[in-house]
């Protein structure tokens, strides 16, 4: 399936873009943020990154359709 | 009356605490985050917000949702920068009022605590040796 992928701040920096569409088979963001980590060198895997579906925060675990935006959050550092 | 906003510009302290007002409330307390000029042994010299706006209006009115439910405070606001700030401004500032004290301190402590965990909004920091860097996320990406 087609899904929409935005990265943000330090992410966003380390794979040289703001967003890419990817035709991928993962079943979840989590597993879909394992394919970018593997698709773009610079990506780091960082345990308190956050992710989000459609404009709300999800769980690793949420399922993806087809069409979903996808956002991948570096961890947060607002205040 | 948004409850949460992100601004680019100075945040007006005085219209601020204008809307916090009333008369029902013998207690008011409010927190400013202001912009330092070190961390963790560095001199920072300015710093920029990056902020995905849509969702963090969106989680931040919940924050402020959930503390009222929990402590019963009688009104919540808050205001996170965006962009550029310098020394000293005022990167965040979140206001609490209530009749007694006691739940407007625990309110406006779940306030910036939660804000500051759960927001989409990331700080990089200017230093004295012309480096800049994403806070908190020295791992985020691998050396090329």
């Amino acid at each position: 399936m087609k899904v929409r992928v935005r990265y943000f701040a330090a992410f966003r920096e380390a794979v040289g873009m703001e967003a890419e569409t990817i035709e991928t088979s993962a079943e979840t963001a989590g597993e879909l943020f394992s394919e970018c980590t593997g698709r773009h060198t610079g990506l780091g895997n960082f345990p308190s990154s956050l992710v989000a579906v459609n404009d709300e925060m999800a769980a690793w675990e949420s399922s993806l359709n087809e069409n979903d935006e996808v956002l991948f959050f570096p961890p947060v550092a607002g205040g | 009356m948004k409850s949460f906003e992100i601004t680019g510009t100075a945040i007006d302290l005085g219209v601020f605490r204008q809307r916090l007002l009333d008369h029902s409330c013998g207690a008011y307390v409010q927190f400013e985050g202001w912009v330092r000029d070190h961390n963790e042994g560095r001199k920072v010299l300015r710093l920029e917000y990056e902020v995905y706006e849509p969702l963090a209006v969106k989680e931040g009115n919940r924050i402020i949702d959930e503390a009222i439910a929990r402590f019963g405070v009688t009104r919540a606001c808050a205001i996170h920068r965006s962009g550029l700030m310098e020394l000293s401004e005022a990167a965040v500032v979140v206001g609490v009022s209530s009749p007694h004290r006691g739940e407007a301190f625990d309110a406006c402590r779940y306030i910036i605590d939660q804000a500051k965990a759960r927001l989409p909004i990331w700080k990089k920091e200017y230093y004295e040796s012309g480096m800049a860097e994403w806070v908190n996320c020295q791992r985020c990406a691998h050396p090329a």
